[in-house]
């Protein structure tokens, strides 16, 4: 039977009377709560945005023929040498089409799929862009603009005119920023482009595009896929690739794999493709945890510390206590419950700390070349992080209240009464 | 007479450095109204017994009973009850709660024991500090009182819920004669218009003789 409220009334009176050490217990938590929350905010926001910087564009799969020798060389035909061991010099890859075989019902097939969020195909052409007699290389894709802005967030990534724009216009392209900028061109003028067979075609400028990788806004853009296959002189079934978002990316290696096997098609997962992103991010959360934990764990030591001295000086109120009837229970709890006090007080503030400091950052300008979407830092304000400062500062107070309180509870009064 | 206190064959042994017979068979009773002074050469263990009797200390051998009740052995949980309810406790250092005022450190064992509502605890508080005349000290910080006032604060904390009986281990030790006469005068009058027995330990003659009865103490006996 505990009587809370004479319990905190006692707690409370304590921590008022020592308002200097307890207001630098408090800080201490504070502080940690509130590096905690500023660090883990700007780490996972700037961490999001690497990863979307990569992620948004690429497809979890993507399917398209590859190039490659046959596995199987004719020579293994030949039943009169199973036995041996043959070696081939030279193997050439094997002639086969750039074209997706029965591409659209395989499209429709896998937008059938609940895993699939979309599949989209794509058509990749080399081109050159003419400026006079001059001829730069490059890449045309032609896409569907609407599906693409809607699965790989194209928009973010066109710095003048819209998707509408391409969409609408048979003869449209967009146009990468670094060619645009070498070639002196502005949206509405016109390019002309020519096929490696050496057709030439003019296209209106619609857009203008940046990635934010130098190496690919000078040679890549974008047209409607009819447009790509009018250039290439092809069927409306040309299709070189196929791009899949799915609901879950975990879904993709064995997806991938699936696909594979099903089509005969070289399927590429998102995690093959870019293995060592992966492995950035999670070291970057790792050391965004491993620095949090150890300023709340020194904050944690403070708490500690100053509990325990504490409890040397009211070594005589605790004696007292026991003496009039307070059992050990009801001390221990006192102390605990000045624990949890500094703990939920100190959390709090920082949390709003924490909150000032990460909205503070968020107003910072951060301009690159590489981000056009992004104009200032990257905060992820996600409501998790602060219920995990929160219970983590409640949780760390517990612990750092625990041993002086149960040394407390401990105290045998007839020692400290005879004592002096 | 009703009995208040009782012990029955009470031992107790020091372990450290070397055991060592503090309390050898002690047997007493006190009756409801006595009050009662033991008296004793340092370390005959006088003050061991006291504790022993106000349940802090649980080391020993024997019974104890507190109004015919065997409180011997009992939980630490049910002793802190115990003290709360039926021993009101005086020390030779006034031990009061320096950071809470003279009323909040007389109030604060009836808030423990929570049978009343805060206000008739208030009431209650106030009763105690005009029957030992220092109701005008009631808001004042406890760190800021006198040592006799204090030492009379201490006695209305003891007193707060009405307990059977009321320990004081050398209360006037650390006072001048006027406050340790006045201390006595209290003590006494508690017996004679309360029927509140008292069980005082002191080095004190002149305050023992004028009690109802002695308790000599010497080696861990008693001897008379």
């Amino acid at each position: 039977m505990i009587n809370w409220s004479v319990i905190l009334t006692i707690a409370k009176t304590h921590l008022i009377t020592k308002i200097k050490q307890t207001s630098v217990a408090a800080l201490g938590v504070t502080f940690g709560i509130g590096a905690y929350i500023t660090l883990v905010s700007f780490m996972t926001g700037l961490n999001s945005m690497l990863d979307n910087l990569v992620m948004n564009q690429t497809p979890h799969i993507h399917i398209y023929n590859e190039i490659e020798p046959s596995k199987e060389q004719p020579i293994a035909l030949y039943e009169k040498i199973t036995n041996s061991t043959h070696i081939v010099h030279s193997i050439k890859p094997k002639l086969s089409q750039k074209k997706i075989h029965n591409a659209l019902p395989l499209i429709k097939y896998l937008n059938e799929d609940i895993n699939v969020k979309g599949a989209i195909p794509q058509i990749k052409a080399q081109i050159f862009y003419m400026a006079g007699s001059i001829e730069i290389a490059g890449n045309l894709t032609g896409i569907n603009a609407l599906e693409e802005a809607k699965l790989f967030h194209l928009k973010d990534y066109i710095i003048e005119g819209s998707v509408e724009g391409l969409h609408n216009n048979e003869n449209g392209i967009l146009l990468g920023i670094g060619i645009a900028k070498k070639m002196a061109l502005r949206v509405g003028d016109r390019i002309q482009i020519s096929t490696i067979k050496g057709d030439v075609f003019p296209l209106r400028i619609v857009g203008l595009y940046q990635s934010g990788i130098k190496d690919v806004d000078a040679i890549q853009s974008f047209s409607n896929l009819k447009t790509a296959q009018r250039i290439l002189g092809e069927a409306e079934n040309y299709i070189t690739d196929i791009n899949v978002k799915l609901n879950d990316v975990a879904m993709a290696l064995p997806m991938a794999k699936k696909i594979e096997r099903q089509f005969e098609l070289k399927a590429i997962d998102i995690n093959t493709a870019n293995a060592q992103f992966e492995t950035g991010t999670s070291v970057r959360n790792l050391i965004t945890y491993a620095v949090s934990i150890t300023l709340l764990i020194v904050a944690g030591f403070g708490i500690y510390n100053i509990l325990n001295m504490l409890i040397y000086e009211k070594m005589n109120d605790i004696a007292i206590l026991k003496a009039t009837g307070f059992s050990g229970k009801d001390v221990q709890m006192i102390f605990m419950s000045q624990a949890m006090i500094i703990g939920l007080v100190g959390g709090a503030l920082g949390l709003l700390v924490g909150f000032g400091i990460s909205s503070l950052i968020s107003t910072i300008p951060f301009e690159t070349e590489a981000l056009p979407t992004i104009k200032t830092y990257p905060i992820n304000f996600n409501p998790w992080f602060y219920g995990i400062g929160i219970v983590f500062a409640l949780v760390s107070t517990f612990f750092a209240g625990y041993l002086p309180a149960q040394k407390a509870k401990k105290i045998d009064p007839v020692k400290i009464i005879r004592g002096q | 007479m009703n009995t208040v206190l009782e012990a029955k064959n009470i031992n107790k042994f020091f372990e450290k450095p070397v055991r060592f017979q503090v309390l050898k068979n002690i047997n007493f009773k006190i009756e409801k109204g006595e009050f009662v002074s033991i008296m004793g050469k340092s370390g005959c263990g006088k003050s061991t017994l006291l504790y022993i009797l106000s349940t802090m200390d649980t080391e020993y051998e024997g019974s104890l009973l507190l109004n015919d009740e065997v409180i011997s052995g009992q939980s630490s949980n049910n002793l802190s009850y115990i003290r709360n309810k039926h021993i009101g406790f005086v020390f030779q250092f006034h031990y009061l709660l320096a950071d809470f005022t003279v009323l909040e450190n007389i109030m604060l064992p009836a808030k423990k024991l929570g049978k009343k509502t805060l206000e008739e605890i208030e009431k209650d508080a106030y009763e105690k500090l005009k029957l030992l005349k220092i109701e005008h000290l009631a808001l004042k910080k406890a760190s800021q009182v006198s040592g006799g006032e204090k030492q009379r604060v201490a006695i209305a904390r003891a007193l707060i819920n009405n307990p059977s009986i009321i320990m004081g281990d050398e209360p006037t030790g650390n006072l001048d004669s006027n406050n340790a006469n006045n201390v006595f005068n209290i003590f006494r009058e508690l017996c004679d218009t309360q029927h509140l027995s008292l069980l005082i330990v002191t080095h004190d003659e002149d305050f023992a003789k004028r009690t109802d009865r002695i308790i000599m103490m010497e080696d861990g006996k008693i001897i008379s």
